[in-house]
């Protein structure tokens, strides 16, 4: 067993997204609150890459977020490298912990200054944690950056609005590699980019994984990259995470019911006529989830005590399912 | 077959820099017919964007469109004021960027953005354009819209945001959409659902979409045809599956062994070496030729143009030996319909 270098345990954030009081006094509405993250825990070993996947809104990034400080946490504990920093108050405590740590987030444009040059952009992190010193040799590391990421050292004099969608993703990539960091955290870090980039990208972060043993939690809707990229995998529903484990037995060997309807619906390229099976039913609000197990307005096994009874997570094999089919052990067989 | 609704020719944008004139998109000609969907794919930064932002008239200077035209069922629009291009831009053309927040007004609610759209194209009352505003959103798929409508944009997950956006582009049920990444950040099921509703629009209401995207999975299930872009060109254009299975050029070739598949596990993913070249220093002869496993001589000193024959061409001189004595004169033209 390797390491564990995050540590994340019974996270739980929620949004107060009620209507302003005074409507709620006169339109008589109730207090509403977004379930966004709702209990979820998971490790991630050193020098490994832990996925989440899950529909739209389902809570990614923000349990991303949660995990860089950038939201507080309504409950829950997380900790990294054995430090707590589950709280603001424990963060600020210990500043060396965020250092070590980067993100690339899921919109790069929000993410870039726009009245900075790239070159100041990508060097903050450098300055920052003084990894270089001297004008002239932070811009030398500023340039081969930029070069890894496949745009050129003389790119560094633009600013980000003179950047295609794609190019602007690299430079925060870029930025986020600046900072020397241990532990990535990506959300869509290529879905902007085109496969070949995007290929170039994957193979960059690995190649960084191997040499200096980083550790990624990526996040992306594309199964195939979370395929090459993952050492484990999370599948999450409505802000939990409805089964986790090695990538090998999620894609191979999936049992929660949907975890095979997402691979179900991956499209087909050949285009051999094969409707792809669109997932069933609608992706219900976080607003006012499903009673019982969330999952069970679309689920074909659903039975009473899915609707009434949340299931909770056990081991199975190499991965851990919250499924009451599996428990009972009454799931079909996969076709694989 | 039926007249283009739009129809692309030889159009350049250029923008002045301090290092010289870029030219970001360079002799581009391409149609759309009523009810068709065509696909632009191809290597970040090769111009796809900034061919959707000149066919809406939105291109920002100091770039600008250089020469070319755009003409919009047989009238042209390239040349009209910036008021008669507000008009059409959201009435008949709808457009989905590809950065969101050129769309979204993050200060104000989601409803009153969709309202104001909507009745600033269509003669509804205030009433019927919020009955209208949350149809769309739950044409989007946004769970429990009546609540979210009344949302601020950063209330929304990312994949929410590109769905709002989606539905202000449709309000005013345009006959052009212009789509830029629309379904980027979005997982194969909403995927799935958007271009179900795009699918509609094209055979219910003949609607024509540009559809820009990396996403090979979108673009064999959505499109009829495909353009595949490289450093401000067209390196090839055809039927959706004769571009799939038998790519022409090499760089087309290069990109459908970059997607990455489910099963057989390698370490590394295939791509192609190199990058693409800056569009101030683009090389002589083939823009590719750097990186192209196939380059001769021929590729470092001349220019090739679309060579083919009229569905499917390349611009790579590795057509001229395949198709030796089959049409290549419709050259510097998309291929005729
Ligand atoms: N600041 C916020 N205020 C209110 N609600 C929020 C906020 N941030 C996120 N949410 C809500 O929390 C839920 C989860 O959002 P999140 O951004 O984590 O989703 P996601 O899984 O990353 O989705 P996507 O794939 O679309 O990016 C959504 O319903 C979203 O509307
Ligand atoms: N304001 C600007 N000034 C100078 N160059 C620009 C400006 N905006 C874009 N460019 C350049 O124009 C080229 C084409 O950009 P465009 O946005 O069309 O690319 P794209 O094909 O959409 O790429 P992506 O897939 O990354 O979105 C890019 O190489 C970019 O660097
Ligand atoms: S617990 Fe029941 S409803 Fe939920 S996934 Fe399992 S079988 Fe389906
Ligand atoms: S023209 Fe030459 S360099 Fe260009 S793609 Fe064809 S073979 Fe390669
Ligand atoms: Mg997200
Ligand atoms: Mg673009």
């Amino acid at each position: 067993m390797t390491d564990a270098l995050l540590k994340v345990d019974n996270l739980v954030r929620h949004f107060d997204v009620s209507p302003p009081w005074l409507n709620r006094v006169i339109e008589r509405r109730p207090k509403s609150v977004v379930k966004a993250v709702d209990g979820i825990g998971f490790e991630i070993g050193r020098g490994e890459t832990f996925s989440l996947v899950g529909e739209s809104g389902c809570g990614k990034s923000t349990v991303a977020r949660l995990v860089v400080g950038l939201y507080n946490p309504t409950a829950g504990t997380l900790e990294f490298d054995g430090i707590d920093i589950s709280s603001g108050a424990a963060r600020a405590r210990n500043r060396g912990a965020q250092r070590r740590m980067q993100m690339i987030f899921q919109d790069p444009y929000a993410s870039l200054n726009p009245r900075w040059r790239v070159t100041d952009i990508v060097a903050e992190p450098i300055r920052f944690n003084k990894l270089v010193s001297g004008d002239a040799a932070i811009r030398v590391r500023v340039g081969e950056l930029l070069e890894q990421v496949g745009l050129s050292a003389a790119d560094g004099e633009k600013y980000p609005h003179e950047f295609s969608g794609g190019q602007r993703q690299r430079v925060s990539i870029a930025r986020a590699l600046a900072g020397s960091p241990e532990f990535l955290v990506c959300d869509e870090p290529t879905s902007a980019l085109d496969v070949s980039v995007q290929a170039q990208i994957l193979n960059l972060m690995k190649k960084l994984q191997r040499e200096l043993g980083l550790t990624y939690l990526f996040i992306s809707h594309d199964l195939a990259v979370v395929y090459h990229v993952s050492t484990k995998v999370g599948v999450m529903y409505l802000g939990r995470l409805v089964e986790w484990g090695e990538t090998e037995v999620i894609f191979n060997a999936p049992r929660h019911p949907y975890t095979r309807m997402l691979l179900d619906a991956i499209p087909d390229l050949d285009m051999s006529g094969r409707a792809r099976t669109p997932v069933a039913g609608e992706v219900p609000s976080p607003i006012d989830p499903p009673s019982g197990c969330a999952f069970h307005p679309r689920c074909p096994l659903a039975t009473d005590r899915c609707r009434s009874e949340a299931p909770k997570p056990v081991s199975v094999g190499a991965a851990m399912v919250a499924c009451h089919a599996v428990e009972e052990n009454r799931l079909p067989e996969w076709h694989g | 077959m039926a007249e283009p609704l739009l129809t692309v020719r030889n159009l350049r944008v250029e923008f002045p820099t301090r290092k010289g004139t870029l030219v970001a998109v360079d002799d581009i000609s391409l149609s759309i017919a009523p009810g068709e969907v065509l696909g632009v794919v191809g290597e970040s930064g090769a111009g796809k964007s900034m061919t959707g932002a000149a066919i809406i008239g939105l291109i920002e200077p100091p770039g600008r469109v250089a020469s070319g035209e755009i003409l919009l069922d047989g009238r042209r629009i390239d040349n009209l004021s910036y008021d008669e291009m507000r008009k059409i831009r959201g009435k008949e053309i709808g457009a989905i960027f590809q950065d969101p927040l050129t769309s979204l007004n993050p200060l104000y609610r989601v409803s009153r953005q969709l309202v104001e759209t909507i009745m600033t194209h269509l003669d509804l009352t205030v009433k019927q354009a919020r009955a209208r505003a949350l149809d769309l959103l739950k044409e989007v798929g946004i769970p429990a819209a009546e609540e979210r409508l009344d949302h601020y944009p950063h209330q929304f997950s990312g994949g929410m945001r590109q769905r709002v956006v989606i539905a202000l582009a449709l309000c005013a049920e345009p006959r052009l959409i212009i789509a830029d990444e629309p379904t980027t950040a979005l997982d194969v099921s909403i995927q799935a659902q958007i271009i179900t509703l795009l699918k509609r629009l094209c055979s219910e209401h003949q609607t024509a979409i540009m559809l820009v995207t990396h996403d090979m999975g979108v673009i064999a299930e959505t499109a009829d045809r495909v353009a595949v872009m490289y450093a401000g060109r067209i390196a090839e254009i055809g039927p959706v599956q004769d571009v799939i299975k038998r790519a022409r050029h090499p760089y087309t070739e290069g990109l459908m062994g970059a997607i990455p598949t489910i099963g057989g596990r390698h370490e590394l993913l295939t791509q192609i070496d190199g990058s693409m070249p800056r569009l101030t220093a683009i090389p002589e002869g083939c823009a590719f030729h750097p990186r192209c496993p196939q380059a001769h001589f021929k590729c470092h000193t001349v220019r090739p143009d679309l060579i083919g024959d009229a569905s499917h061409s390349a611009s790579c001189w590795l057509m001229e030996r395949q198709a030796s004595g089959s049409v290549g004169a419709d050259a510097g033209q998309e291929g005729g319909r």
